[in-house]
């Protein structure tokens, strides 16, 4: 089934998703990959205390990501001559790495979704089920035609990670994903992972 | 041969490579697409890939962010001085990333630090190859990090595979790899093989295979076979693109060997994903420069 969705995104909506929809998603995007998920943890979510240069950026977060999405992505990024960026790529990268923060993070802040690639494990998915929120695949690789989607960079904190691990704050507009974990327990990743190990041990006879 | 700076030739090289997808390679994902479900998460990932082909080469972006390691392999006539191309090249990769065909890739590993031009401590990778010809040869991947993330290397035998030493075992280790890479790898991919070698020469074996065009039969009969016979039970493994599930998992199979030592049997698999991004170019005698992909 299709889905155009428009961020903030309500519980009904997710619950709405299952596995296998096509989403075109639309609104605020925050970009977030190993050193930002990494940075959430340390300075906020597991923090005993919000140090005071972190808590403006700590507010703002708060404001984008609740009922917010965050994007796997390390994109190519373009500044122009009169200081603003134009993204020139921006397709996925690999989730996985961020599956020891991925559940905190959905929780501490509302998150209702994740964009990546590959799909994440079994505690993002319980933190899926419970939030609830989805998880979106974006089509790996495919960047010039997501960065087509990026209607305007809003902003962008922690440029100081590097333009790959910068948390961009940017605007899409019928950004293309698939719905491959959903709020109801159910996740490709681990039916096609199942049937292929199957396969496998049948090829190779053991 | 002449000696000219070859620095504008080799950012030429770098746009070739990033931008613009092989024939080969878009033609094998074309037939891909094809083979699945109308209406699949397999079908419409390969639609949205194949648009995107076509996006980056008519903008001359780069066809995915990751522009991975800029992998050079250096084929040059006696005479050559190595260490001024390698200048070049590195300047090239510096000014490809200045003007967005390159992400910015190369992070200091104690500091963290993002070095801002692809330049860095053995960044880019480029070997050299001193040869009979008279012209210079440079083939140029582009190796992304999610794909070299799942590369990976078997010591035979495995008994967890029962993969004994010897072609029926690669096999065997192989399959698990790309069952084992899911779509992390960016499916559908690449498989360039390795056999023997020690650790460190048989990933470099393994990332040359990713040169040959799919096409490309392998003169070793057994080895031929082998491809094959890989490339037709990987498919059967049903992982798809993107691991979405699917008719297509891998594009091609190459495969290469080297001698090892009696007491290792290595078998490296270089996982290259569907943006196999290779471009290779030839400097003749008289300074003219042809570009292949």
């Amino acid at each position: 089934m299709h889905h155009k969705l428009t961020i903030p995104i309500t519980d009904e909506q997710i619950r709405a998703l299952h596995i296998g929809d096509t989403v075109d998603l639309s609104g605020i995007v925050v970009l977030g990959r190993d050193a930002a998920h990494k940075f959430l943890i340390e300075h906020y979510v597991r923090a005993t205390s919000i140090a005071p240069e972190d808590a403006a950026l700590y507010e703002e977060l708060k404001k984008l990501l609740n009922g917010g999405v965050i994007y796997h992505c390390g994109p190519v990024v373009k500044k122009n001559e009169d200081g603003s960026y134009t993204f020139v790529a921006a397709g996925p990268t690999t989730s996985i790495r961020e599956e020891p923060y991925q559940a905190d993070v959905i929780r501490h802040f509302n998150l209702k979704g994740v964009i990546g690639k590959g799909g994440m494990g079994a505690n993002t998915l319980k933190a899926c089920q419970e939030q609830p929120a989805v998880y979106f695949h974006a089509i790996g690789g495919a960047a010039p035609l997501i960065a087509q989607s990026v209607k305007r960079v809003v902003t962008v904190h922690k440029l100081e990670f590097g333009v790959p691990e910068a948390m961009w704050v940017i605007d899409v507009e019928d950004f293309p994903v698939v719905v491959t974990m959903d709020s109801h327990g159910q996740s490709i990743h681990d039916i096609v992972r199942r049937e292929s190990e199957r396969k496998l041990a049948e090829l190779i006879g053991v | 041969m002449q000696e000219t700076d070859l620095t504008e030739a080799f950012v030429e090289l770098i746009r070739r490579a990033s931008t613009e997808l092989a024939p080969d390679m878009q033609q094998a994902l074309a037939e891909a697409k094809a083979r699945e479900e109308p209406g699949s998460a397999a079908a419409g990932a390969l639609d949205t890939i194949l648009k995107n082909v076509e996006i980056a080469r008519t903008t001359q972006r780069p066809i995915c962010q990751d522009t991975g390691t800029p992998i050079f392999e250096v084929y040059y006539p006696l005479g050559v001085s190595t260490r001024r191309l390698e200048e070049q090249i590195r300047q090239a990769v510096a000014l490809a990333t200045e003007r967005a065909y390159l992400r910015p890739n190369a992070v200091d590993s104690l500091s963290g630090q993002n070095s801002g031009n692809n330049t860095g401590e053995d960044f880019p990778t480029v070997h050299f190859h001193e040869w009979e010809e008279e012209h210079l040869h440079v083939d140029l991947l582009l190796k992304g990090g999610g794909c070299e993330n799942v590369s990976i290397q078997y010591s035979l035998p495995d008994s967890r595979l029962k993969a004994g030493r010897d072609l029926d075992g690669v096999r065997k280790v192989v399959l698990d790899a790309v069952y084992k890479a899911q779509g992390e790898g960016c499916a559908p991919g690449v498989l360039g093989v390795a056999i023997g070698g020690d650790r460190g020469s048989s990933y470099i074996k393994a990332k040359q295979q990713l040169f040959r065009p799919l096409d490309d039969k392998n003169p070793v009969p057994e080895l031929a076979e082998l491809e094959e016979t890989i490339y037709r039970q990987a498919n059967e493994l049903g992982i798809g693109p993107m691991g979405f599930g699917g008719r297509t998992t891998v594009l091609g199979v190459k495969i290469g060997t080297q001698h090892r030592l009696p007491a290792s049997f290595f078998v490296t698999i270089a996982y290259m994903c569907w943006a196999n991004r290779r471009a290779s170019m030839d400097v003749l005698p008289n300074g003219e420069v042809r570009y292949a992909s």
